[in-house]
């Protein structure tokens, strides 16, 4: 009782983990059945029986809320900085213990309000983890748009909040509570991930719980922000008011898109470190490695545009957000270009985290690299709300998100829990994950560019069959399923090695950042985070817990 | 093993906060290196007196910029509202935004509101003079706490005079036909924009009052001052976003 | 394009085109890429200290005038079709959109769209879209669940949506636009190539979502006009208030 009401940052960190991984299990489960029930639409399944076509729109809805907020804002964000944050600057504790409690405590809340939505009659909200209004702001338009429509609204506006605080924490902490001599320069890359995320942070989900707050006012007290005049629905006429449902797009997206960067920059700052401590070479231009992170985040407020080509915005407003989505990806290719740089004859040590970091890396580039063909209105005309844009986003975002936290796991376990990873285990689950994704979300593109719209419970509609794509989903519902087992093999491996694993050495990574220090420095901090010296084969690294004097 | 091998439990205030106890007065501590002064130089939880108060401010500083951001989205909101309409059968356009005026009760409020934060203000500044601090700090008594608490309870009051008052805004319009739920926009966004901050209002009276009751329990003088000063700012904060919401109403309907 | 449906209009071939060479390059720079890692996991030695900044920077250069190639080669595409309007004799019809149907409007020999109302929406009987049968303009519209269009003439779509946010999805066309209720868009083309294609709806609009399809046929020129009439004459007879199967 003691160990959950606690609030300690360690301690808090390893809960939000351990929320996000029940997250991630239920996104994962839904994710499997939507995939089965695309390629056997007609065939009853074990336990749920017979799948209607709202009962996929709801498991896709359910899916995407809880990877997007509940996986991949919670571990990176919270979780790991909660673990490892204070640490790595050289405070003993976060700002305010109580309030990461507090934050911790919000978002299981808002998760178990969100899942709530599938014991109700009416089934869980199918609008979409964008929520689109009318559809989403009117009871009538569909099953699940009553009850579990407001479930979902509560949740993310709770999530917000706990979201909202858990960024004044990082903030307060990295500002005020860095030790001794941590000046800017020797912050390691996580950190100036975190700071940039918790600014995203404070900007946009404000404005999504306000949206929020909206679309709940047009729910229930009649307002119509969202509802359109004359707006008819299931033959009523509901639209009572000129409200216009782009301003919910735009309201969505400006969250939207700086939200999947929250979820990755902290990736790409603890991909850098690894890097760094797996080829034992310092991060190549640092300076840019950190500038290109904070340019990101400012970058990614200018951008939401770039999900609304074709959703009636202005044609010259798509222009303009197509030149700063353009934009943005120059920085992202500065930072692929500098880890690719340290990669570069750096003799790697293949460790597990190391391989998880590199398989980020590949993920990053392969679901990186359509971003730019999407940021061309022309082309996204096309593309839009194909599969092709789920492709995008599950290499980038779902599995090189995903990859980082793996690394992030195997490579902090010892800090968890005294213990190691198994190796063996790891480096299995790595190999199958690494071919199973690519075999999941590669031929994704494919489906895409045949034409096949997002969010169908079928391919054979009643005019159009997209029966010349069905081996083609189904070897990516087969692969899906390889995947979703392989992780049967980490959850064995975290469990294991928690109780019965190999016991840490001190430092077992040799890294060079405070979190691995054997105290809390007392000392001075005279180094940078990458401190790492290729001489002859026996390599040497110095630590930001040894003073500059102190000679090798 | 590292240490950070065995979580522990840790206190969550630090009993001593002041490098050997220094009074929480502005005066920088001196002393040692002589470069005290730079926080490059100060190991974490060793920088002085007013440690705690900054990090409180921080605290406050970043979570009322992420209010901002929710206000300024509702004003976004309220324009692109207010610019949209429709054609009619007969391509006309028309807008259905009808802008309200706003009851003449608000400027008393918007006064009031003021005040409020002019006696907060003065509450504040009481637990920052340096001679009660001292004297507060060596236990001769509570001349600060004395001299705050009427000016808090005043704010108290007059917050609560401007909830009142917005209370009374509501019944006005809601008697010239300007419900919530009433086919207007503009009124929608009266209320929105009114009740959201009459929410932050009401959270920050009951702060104040939190506060006003901590100053008579804390034992320690910077913990008094964390309380008013971070209340202080949140009240103030509320009063800014209050003048640029009203003028948002009254003249830019 | 080897992979997307057969292309009938005028300006898809140019889109055609780009992606084409934007997928050939971004699929030699992602080869490339995984080849590196592939190689720096091999190659098990350490050697030298990474590249000299140099080299960074201009690699960084290449990718810049890549994405300014694209960016600017997109937005002339995006300038043509959506700066400039249609052309003053582009034929006009309307696309409704409604949970989980399409249906299409043409404005009869008037060349004016009647006036609809939301009041008299009522597919059982017939009026889906609300037709006003008082507004004279609205006596000869046609209402159809089938897009046909003439070939080689270019088509001004009036999108409209009833209820929620549909998008007029026509792979075979290389066109998407959302359908927003309370706004009116408009998107041109030129369909060319007589044939069948395909109508979907690319947003989620509800249960019926991949049921919402329908069929675009575009025919010669003369073979549309006489489908037209045959049409607007069952309309001028009362034999058809509203829609009518082809
Ligand atoms: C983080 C984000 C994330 C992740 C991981 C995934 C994972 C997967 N997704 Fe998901 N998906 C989305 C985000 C994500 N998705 C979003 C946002 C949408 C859009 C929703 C919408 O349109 O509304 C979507 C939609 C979507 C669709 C489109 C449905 C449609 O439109 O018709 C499909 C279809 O195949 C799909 C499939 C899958 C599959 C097979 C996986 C598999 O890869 C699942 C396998 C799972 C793993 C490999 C993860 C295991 C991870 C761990 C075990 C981590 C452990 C962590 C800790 C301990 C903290 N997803
Ligand atoms: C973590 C999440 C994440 C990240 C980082 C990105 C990154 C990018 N995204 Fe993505 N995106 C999503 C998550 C993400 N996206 C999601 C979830 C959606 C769908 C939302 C929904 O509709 O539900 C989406 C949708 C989306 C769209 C809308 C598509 C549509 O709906 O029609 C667009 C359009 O512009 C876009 C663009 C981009 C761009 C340009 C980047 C850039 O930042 C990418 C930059 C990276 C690179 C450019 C790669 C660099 C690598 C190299 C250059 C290789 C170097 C090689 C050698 C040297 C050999 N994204
Ligand atoms: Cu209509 Cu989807
Ligand atoms: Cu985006």
């Amino acid at each position: 009782m003691r160990k959950l009401f606690t609030t300690d940052h360690r301690s808090l960190g390893v809960l939000y983990l351990l929320l996000s991984l029940a997250a991630v299990a239920t996104g994962t489960l839904l994710s499997l059945l939507m995939r089965v029930h695309r390629i056997w639409p007609d065939t009853p399944l074990p336990l749920l029986g017979l799948m209607k076509p709202e009962d996929y729109l709801a498991l896709v809805t359910m899916h995407g809320t809880l990877m997007v907020f509940f996986v991949l804002t919670v571990a990176p964000q919270n979780g790991f900085a909660s673990l490892v944050l204070p640490g790595q600057i050289g405070a003993r504790h976060m700002a305010f213990p109580r309030l990461n409690a507090i934050s911790f405590w919000l978002m299981a809340l808002a998760f178990t309000i969100l899942i709530s939505a599938f014991a109700l009659p009416s089934g869980a909200p199918l609008s979409g983890w964008a929520s689109y209004p009318p559809l989403s702001a009117i009871a009538s338009a569909g099953p699940g748009q009553g009850t579990g429509m407001d479930l979902w609204l509560l949740s993310i506006g709770i999530f917000c909040v706990a979201a909202w605080l858990g960024a004044v924490n990082l903030l307060a902490t990295i500002l005020g509570e860095r030790g001794a001599g941590m000046t800017w320069s020797r912050l390691p890359l996580t950190v100036w991930a975190w700071l940039t995320t918790s600014i995203l942070t404070l900007l946009v989900f404000s404005v999504l719980l306000a949206a929020a707050v909206l679309l709940f006012s047009d729910r229930h007290f009649g307002s119509s922000f969202f509802v359109p005049l004359n707006d008819v629905v299931n033959g009523h006429v509901v639209g009572r008011g000129d409200g216009s449902p782009l301003l919910w797009l735009h309201l969505f997206w400006f969250f939207g898109h700086p939200e999947v960067y929250i979820a990755i920059l902290p990736g790409m700052g603890l991909a850098t470190s690894l890097f760094a401590n797996f080829t034992r070479r310092r991060v190549a231009g640092y300076k840019v490695m950190a500038a290109m992170l904070v340019a990101i985040g400012g970058l990614g407020l200018l951008v939401w545009g770039h999900h609304m080509f074709v959703s009636g915005m202005n044609p010259y407003a798509g222009t303009a957000f197509a030149l700063t989505t353009m934009a943005i990806a120059v920085p992202s290719t500065v930072e692929v270009i500098g880890w690719l740089s340290t990669l570069w004859g750096g003799g790697l040590r293949l460790t597990t985290p190391m391989l998880f970091a590199l398989g980020f890396l590949s993920f990053f580039i392969a679901g990186g690299l359509t971003g730019p063909i999407l940021a061309q209105p022309a082309l996204d005309t096309y593309l839009h709300n194909t599969f092709f844009v789920v492709a995008h986003f599950h290499l980038i975002m779902a599995m090189a998100g995903v990859f980082s936290v793996f690394a992030g796991i195997y490579y902090w376990f010892p800090l968890m829990t005294g213990r190691m990873m198994n190796d063996l285990l790891g480096k299995l689950h790595f190999w199958i994950s690494l071919i199973a994704a690519y075999g999941t979300f590669l031929p994704m593109h494919i489906s895409g560019l045949a034409g096949e719209p997002r969010h169908y419970e079928r391919l054979a509609g009643p005019v159009v069959s997209f029966s010349e794509i069905l081996p083609n989903e189904r070897g990516i519902t087969w692969s899906a399923i390889l995947l979703g087992a392989a992780q049967l093999l980490f959850l064995w491996n975290l469990f294991a090695s928690a109780k019965r694993g190999e016991r840490a050495t001190e430092n077992p990574w040799q890294a060079t950042t405070l979190e691995w220090a054997p105290e809390i420095p007392r000392r001075r901090i005279e180094r940078g985070p990458y401190e790492y010296e290729n001489g002859g084969t026996e390599s040497m690294f110095r630590p930001q817990w040894e003073s500059a004097s102190k000679q090798e | 093993m590292p240490a950070t091998f065995t979580p522990k439990n840790v206190e969550i205030e630090r009993k001593h906060t002041g490098i050997g106890g220094k009074p929480p007065v502005d005066r920088r501590p001196t002393g040692g290196g002589g470069d005290g002064d730079n926080w490059d130089n100060r190991p974490s939880g060793r920088r002085g007196p007013r440690e705690l108060l900054s990090r409180y401010r921080l605290g406050v500083l970043f979570a009322l910029a992420g209010d901002l951001m929710f206000f300024v989205a509702l004003v976004s909101a309220f324009f692109v509202r207010q610019s949209a309409g429709h054609f009619d059968a007969r391509e006309n356009y028309v807008s259905d935004w009808h802008p309200i005026a706003v009851p003449p009760i608000l400027w008393v409020n918007t006064a009031i509101l003021l005040l409020s934060s002019l006696t907060m203000e003065i509450a504040r500044r009481q637990l920052f003079r340096e001679i009660d601090v001292m004297e507060e700090w060596l236990g001769l008594g509570r001349p600060a706490v004395k001299r705050a608490a009427p000016w808090m309870v005043v704010t108290v009051v007059l917050g609560v005079l401007f909830v009142i008052g917005q209370w009374i805004a509501w019944g006005q319009l809601t008697q010239q036909g300007f419900h919530f739920n009433s086919p207007d926009p503009s009124s929608h966004f009266f209320y929105l924009i009114t009740g959201t901050h009459g929410l932050h209002l009401v959270l920050g009276i009951v702060a104040l009052a939190a506060a006003l009751g901590a100053l008579f329990t804390l034992k320690r003088v910077e913990l008094r001052q964390i309380v008013v000063d971070c209340t202080a700012w949140y009240w103030h904060t509320m009063g800014i976003f209050w003048i640029f919401l009203f003028v948002l109403l009254a003249y830019f309907q | 394009m080897p992979w997307a449906p057969f292309n009938g209009s005028l300006e898809g071939a140019r889109i055609d085109r780009l992606l084409l060479y934007n997928l050939i390059a971004f699929a030699i720079v992602f080869a490339l890429a995984q080849v590196w890692i592939i190689v720096v996991m091999l190659r098990r030695k350490p050697r030298g200290n990474g590249l000299p900044a140099a080299l960074r920077w201009a690699m960084i250069a290449v990718f810049g005038v890549l994405y300014i190639w694209t960016g600017i080669a997109a937005q002339r595409l995006w300038a043509n079709s959506q700066f400039a309007g249609p052309a003053p004799e582009a034929m006009q019809v309307e696309v409704t959109g409604a949970q989980f149907q399409w249906y299409f409007r043409y404005p009869g020999t008037d060349a004016t769209f009647g006036a609809v109302r939301s009041q008299l929406v009522d597919a059982a009987s017939g009026n889906p879209l609300g037709l006003d049968p008082a507004d004279p303009a609205s006596k000869d519209d046609v209402v159809s669940s089938l897009l046909v269009l003439p070939a080689g003439r270019e088509v001004d779509l009036r999108l409209r949506s009833l209820d929620v946010i549909h998008g007029l999805f026509i792979p075979g066309m290389r066109l998407k636009e959302n359908a927003v209720p309370g706004m009116i868009l408009h998107v041109h083309f030129t369909p060319q190539t007589p044939g069948t294609y395909s109508i979907l709806c690319s947003q989620v609009c509800g249960l019926g979502h991949a049921r919402m399809q329908a069929r675009l046929l575009v025919v010669p020129e003369k073979q549309f006009t006489e489908w037209l009439g045959v049409r607007e004459h069952l309309r001028q007879a009362g034999l058809a208030g509203g829609v009518s199967r082809p």
